[in-house]
């Protein structure tokens, strides 16, 4: 039988489930069949070899992110893609390759700092307000629900007016970009974890907990956080493909790191507009398709995980499976 | 009708009666203002807090002391909370500030470029419908078969492309490739002449050229909408095909779904009228989160396509580092979202008695 998620076991059987159930990404391929799990296997492959690209930069890219020559010769700019350059080079003599490499590097930073960021905070805070509740609830609500309808990109503009007053290193240039995502991103956190404490805490095992003593922060913890993460994953992966969308933004508006700092791809597009014009397409194709495959492969597994939560949208093992 | 609400003693037998509209709206709408003045204090905190603006502007191009003068006249060297009182009072009175750069008061720079940014977003708006919603119906009458798949792949797509690369795919294809639209811009330089000689123009290229009544400006202007209508509509559209499908699996298996079906409605109907329907309401709702993602989305859009609105305004002034207009423009789109918000809202319960609890 599989393991039905609709039907949450008591805090306490968590445990005696195998580990391969526990681990979110895990867990669900195993629940999956036919389309979704195709989607959720697609999906988690795009991302790892994502991954791998970022830790193996340095081996895979033939130059470096900011260099123009090699050998004491200057790349010709502008060029399509030959047998030197296989994705041509841009306007400044970058090898296009390497800085499409090299910006896997800096969208993984980016999207490990942001999700980091707002899942510490938006926890913290949906934790503390749903249990405690009283004026620090009211007034987290009304602030979260004020900064939740505003545009994300304008709030990222004015945070990485405020980090780094639009000068990109790439500290600061990651630094931004996750801190804007992430004042973004703690209000989707807050509610739903908020959400599932104010359930959780009102559950028998809960005042058993306090009844017989148990400290409060071991209460916050293990008795309430740890049941109230259920709907974490999804958003985790809706908060890493808009930590990188919103990056290559800013790089876009011409708010991103400097090509000399680190590759990033909304830079890359950013330079690669006048090109277009011109028919050339080499310098703008390639970063933007490293952006779609790299949130297509997190909206994947995030999409999978999300209708194999849902029972409605779940689709149901054949012959009489589960339930 | 609006006064009326306001006055208590008008409302009061209207809620005893148990018409909760007028209170609902009411509640709504006093809501709007915290959320404004949140965002307001938080976007001027946040912009004071690492400095002034003139030096920012105009830091290392004037001399220390002009910079100083400059300062002290725009009153950036007071306390932080008079001038935070006096730019919430500038607020009220409809002032968002002076441009550093071009010395222009904000709400003029938005009066000029507002409508063309309206216009764009709602040249959006009507693609995402046009594509968001039959699909949507497809994808969820066709559950989990070939169509489905596909579409929901298409919508991810749609989803995980930047706006600013699918607009450039699409000026890479249809204007250079195949030379058929335009690149950039709103109109051709002839027909923005000819709008030019308008009295009282609205601004509305589309609409001014109807007054004009001239069929060639009235073709350019669609002609250069298409592609940036497209690109800021295909993110919307995603999403609102994957929201008619969520909801329209939902009432498909409703039981008056399948006694409609059993008194021989036909599949047509069934799914675009009996399933439809009660699945428009979340949507609607949606539409006004849309507002805001569209606007952020506009931005880019106007940006790739230079069309000519606040978003391509905003960052003109962000190159330009003028972060006194950058704030006056991002504190009124806040604005404009809290409002269209607070319309959607209202909208939504007019149309289901349930939302207003």
């Amino acid at each position: 039988m599989s393991t039905d998620a609709s039907s949450r076991p008591a805090a306490v059987s968590d445990r005696t489930r195998p580990l391969a159930d526990r681990i979110p990404v895990l867990s669900h391929l195993r629940r999956s069949v036919g389309l979704q799990r195709a989607m959720l296997v697609i999906g988690v492959v795009i991302v790892a070899v994502f991954v791998l690209v970022a830790a193996f930069a340095p081996l895979i890219a033939p130059y470096s992110w900011a260099q123009q020559s090699a050998n004491g010769v200057d790349f010709a700019t502008q060029q399509p893609p030959s047998a030197a350059h296989i994705w041509g080079t841009t306007v400044s003599g970058f090898d296009v390759f390497s800085r499409v490499i090299w910006g896997a590097q800096t969208a993984l930073f980016a999207i490990l700092a942001a999700i980091v960021f707002s899942l510490f905070i938006g926890v913290a805070l949906g934790l503390l307000s749903g249990y405690f509740g009283g004026w620090l609830d009211r007034v987290l609500l009304v602030i979260c629900d004020a900064i939740y309808a505003f545009p994300s990109l304008l709030l990222a503009i004015v945070m990485s007016i405020v980090i780094s007053r639009g000068q990109s290193t790439l500290v600061g240039g990651i630094l931004a970009a996750a801190i804007s995502i992430t004042v973004v991103f703690v209000p989707q956190y807050f509610r739903v974890v908020r959400a599932e404490v104010v359930r959780v805490k009102a559950e028998p095992f809960v005042d058993s907990a306090r009844v017989i003593g148990v400290p409060l922060g071991r209460i916050l913890v293990r008795h309430v956080l740890r049941n109230s993460t259920r709907t974490l994953p999804v958003v985790v992966t809706l908060n890493a493909s808009e930590a990188l969308l919103t990056l290559a933004g800013l790089g876009f508006l011409g708010f991103g790191i400097e090509a000399t700092k680190a590759a990033e791809w909304g830079y890359d597009l950013n330079r690669s507009v006048a090109d277009v014009t011109s028919g050339i397409w080499w310098t703008s194709i390639f970063p933007g398709l490293a952006i779609v495959l790299v949130v297509l492969g997190i909206t994947l597994v995030g999409e999978s995980l999300n209708d194999l939560s849902d029972p409605r949208l779940r689709t149901r093992r054949r012959a009489g499976g589960a339930a | 009708m609006v006064t009326a609400a306001v006055d208590p003693a008008a409302l009061a037998p209207a809620v005893s009666k148990g018409g909760g509209l007028w209170r609902y709206i009411l509640v709504r709408l006093l809501l709007v203002i915290p959320t404004v003045f949140i965002l307001v204090t938080v976007v001027f905190v946040l912009m004071r807090l690492t400095g002034d603006p003139i030096t920012a502007a105009l830091g290392g191009r004037l001399p220390p002391d002009q910079l100083q003068q400059r300062i002290h006249e725009a009153g950036y060297d007071r306390p932080l909370w008079a001038q935070y009182l006096d730019y919430l009072g500038g607020i009220l009175r409809g002032d968002f500030g002076t441009t550093i750069t071009d010395r222009r008061p904000v709400l003029d720079v938005l009066l000029q470029y507002g409508s063309a940014t309206l216009e764009l977003a709602f040249y959006a708006l009507i693609v995402a419908f046009l594509i968001g919603i039959p699909f949507g119906l497809v994808a969820a009458y066709k559950r989990d078969r070939w169509p489905d798949a596909t579409l929901r792949v298409g919508a991810i797509l749609g989803y995980a492309t930047p706006i600013f690369f699918v607009g450039l795919l699409l000026k890479l294809v249809f204007s250079v490739w195949l030379g058929v639209l335009p690149t950039n811009g709103r109109a051709s330089t002839r027909t923005e002449l000819l709008l030019g000689n308008l009295d009282h123009p609205s601004g509305i290229y589309l609409i001014d050229a109807i007054r004009l009544g001239n069929g060639a400006a009235v073709g350019d202007v669609l002609l250069h909408a298409i592609l940036p209508g497209v690109a800021l509509g295909i993110l919307t559209a995603g999403v609102f095909l994957r929201l008619v499908r969520t909801n329209v699996i939902g009432t498909l298996g409703a039981q008056y779904v399948t006694s409609a079906r059993s008194r021989g409605v036909s599949e047509f109907r069934l799914v675009t009228k009996h399933a439809y329907r009660p699945a428009l309401i979340p949507i609607i709702t949606v539409i006004g989160l849309q507002i805001a993602m569209l606007l952020s989305g506009a931005v880019l859009t106007e940006t790739t396509f230079e069309w000519k609105g606040v978003g391509f305004m905003l960052s003109e002034y962000l190159k330009a580092r003028d972060f006194v207009a950058v704030q006056g423009i991002v504190v009124m789109i806040a604005v404009v979202v809290a409002l269209t918000n607070f319309v959607v809202d209202v909208i939504a319960a007019l149309i289901d008695p349930r939302v207003r609890y």
